[in-house]
């Protein structure tokens, strides 16, 4: 298979924007500046890409939700936050490819008459940061960013804009009020952020992997996107596998590959010829599936949702026969009770309420009447709060 | 003791402010050019990051503390921070934790006497696929094994 993200990463130096160029980056502007915004909007929409951060939001239709009378200036944030267990991709393609993320940028921006993109990168991310930075300058010193960009005559700005660690700035709100020099807090929707998002203004936000893919599209056309993946999941997707395989690692894949063939042969099997007893397949706040369902289950939106999980950012999460669940539990939740942002009772109280029974559990302590009390915590926290993070740990108790 | 960016932080910041329509929005850069001159986060930073801001110090307070990376008080010259969570934990996280806190010295969330080390453990680093590994000040060292940890405390000046 033709690899769409990830085709340069085994190339010397290529990060920088010579070795971009020698493969042909930055040849979809001209094409791009010749035709009428709308247009490309409708190119995503025909190709069917859908956002890569967490939710699979159809990206074209997203970005026609900018109303374009209205006369404020227009954004693009790009989410580089990259904080969801499971989840190493992006700060690949910032690494190793970052001309191809400022390329579909451009596109973005353009197609939405955006002129400021912010990249919120997450704070601990220093290398891919600096890397950043650095691809960020060549494409002003060679004019793809900046004024008059190619002697079209648009304009556009770009800033790297570095988060201080709090998971929760990876909710699409809460990136901006970060962003706005304020506690990363959620805002309660509607409005949308494509109405009113960073700085009141209309905003588009997506997943660095989602806008990666935009060269690609625009240079082939959306037909060439659909001859991988499903008829619902169209493209490729970068996969994260973590966990007990004997090769963990990145591996672009179709959407609608079977799991059980990336585990055991992409990944190479499960290490020390231990068993598969369940996966988290989209990070860990998509619910988990046992060996049986992993076995069986198609890389694709649809096909998770089959099996009651769902693709989410595409952390596929492996763990064998020798795993204690309660203990991974116990992990997570004092990962969402650590980062919930508290401005919500349900969350604050039930993620860390939720932590503490399980802690005395793990230690042998448990008492009559936990579990209920465990069901009866997540039951308050599905569906009543401002963002999802609350779901993401009451998940796993409903048993999804 | 009063705190002001340096000359050429001044100037840095000048030109951050120009980056955004709204002042506010220059915090979190001001912030990390001011950890980095001064190591953490003092009162006295944020009195003079809301001067510079046009904001009272309680709101510059309220920023930073909602922040895991902004220190609100001195710590080691060498900052070890293991990522605990999950995929880690599944690869061996808790022994490489053990073995630093054997090594250095030091317990869990604490810094040596002497200030050479801080222990942390954070979550997630985006990192998984190479766990277990941790972040020491600015750098990723993954696939870690208890020899790649003594190797690496001894290479530390
Ligand atoms: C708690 C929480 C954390 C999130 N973290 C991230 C993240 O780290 N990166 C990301 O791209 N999206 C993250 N998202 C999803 C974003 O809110 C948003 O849907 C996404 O950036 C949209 O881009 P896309 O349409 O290209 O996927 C998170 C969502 C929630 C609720
Ligand atoms: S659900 Fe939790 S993380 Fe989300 S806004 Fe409410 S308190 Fe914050
Ligand atoms: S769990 Fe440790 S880097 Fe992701």
């Amino acid at each position: 298979m033709e690899k769409i993200l990830t085709k340069n990463f085994g190339l010397k130096d290529s990060h920088l924007l010579s070795v971009y160029e020698s493969t042909g980056g930055y040849g979809t502007l001209k094409k791009l500046f010749a035709m009428q915004a709308k247009d490309v909007i409708e190119e995503v929409k025909k190709s069917g890409l859908r956002g890569r951060g967490g939710a699979g939001f159809p990206t074209g239709m997203k970005w026609s939700f900018v109303p374009q009378d209205n006369p404020k200036p227009k954004y693009l944030c790009v989410n580089a936050d990259e904080s969801e267990p499971g989840t190493f991709k992006d700060r690949y393609i910032l690494e190793l490819d970052p001309h191809r993320l400022i390329e579909g940028i451009v596109i973005c921006c353009y197609a939405i008459r955006s002129h400021a993109a912010y990249i919120y990168i997450r704070g601990e991310f220093v290398f891919p940061y600096h890397r950043l930075e650095a691809a960020v300058k060549e494409a002003y010193a060679k004019g793809y960013l900046g004024k008059n960009i190619l002697g079209s005559g648009y304009d556009l700005e770009v800033v790297v804009h570095r988060g201080a660690g709090a998971y929760i700035c990876g909710e699409e709100t809460a990136l901006m009020e970060s962003l706005e020099g304020k506690r990363g807090m959620p805002r309660l929707k509607p409005p949308f952020p494509a109405v009113v998002g960073l700085f009141g203004c209309p905003t588009v936000i997506n997943n660095v992997e989602t806008i990666s893919a935009l060269p690609y599209i625009l240079e082939n056309g959306p037909d060439a996107y659909r001859k991988y993946g499903t008829e619902k999941s169209p493209g490729t997707k970068l996969f994260c596998v973590s966990g007990h395989v004997q090769r963990p690692g990145n591996y672009e894949v179709p959407l609608g590959y079977p799991l059980k063939k990336l585990i055991y042969e992409d990944c190479g099997g499960m290490r020390d010829g231990k068993a598969l007893k369940a996966v988290i397949p989209g990070g860990s706040s998509v619910p988990i599936l046992t060996a049986a369902e992993a076995e069986e289950v198609t890389l694709d939106y649809e096909g998770l949702a089959a099996k009651g999980s769902m693709l989410g950012s595409g952390g596929v999460i492996v763990m064998d026969e020798t795993v204690d669940m309660v203990k991974s539990l116990t992990n997570l939740a004092h990962f969402y009770s650590h980062e919930s942002c508290g401005q919500c009772s349900p969350c604050r109280e039930g993620t860390g309420w939720s932590h503490k029974i399980l802690k005395r559990i793990l230690a042998g302590e448990g008492r009559p009447g936990d579990i209920e009390q465990l069901e009866k915590n997540a039951d308050h926290m599905m569906g009543k709060t401002i963002c999802v993070l609350a779901d993401a740990l009451a998940m796993p108790y409903i048993g999804k | 003791m009063a705190f002001e960016f340096t000359a050429e932080n001044k100037r840095k910041f000048d030109e951050i402010l120009t980056r955004y329509p709204v002042q506010r929005a220059a915090m979190l850069p001001a912030l990390w050019l001011a950890q980095q001159q001064h190591g953490w986060i003092s009162h006295e930073v944020m009195e003079y990051v809301g001067s510079l801001l046009g904001l009272s110090p309680a709101k510059v307070y309220e920023t930073v503390t909602f922040y895991t990376m902004f220190h609100l008080k001195p710590i080691g010259r060498h900052h070890f921070q293991v990522c605990r969570t999950l995929p880690c934990q599944l690869m061996g996280a808790e022994g490489i934790t053990s073995h630093l806190e054997k090594k250095l010295g030091v317990k869990l969330g604490e810094t040596s006497g002497d200030g050479r080390y801080t222990l942390s453990e954070v979550e997630c680093l985006g990192s998984c696929g190479t766990a277990p590994m941790l972040q020491l000040n600015d750098d990723y060292h993954e696939n870690l094994t208890p020899e790649k940890l003594d190797a690496l405390i001894a290479s530390l000046k």
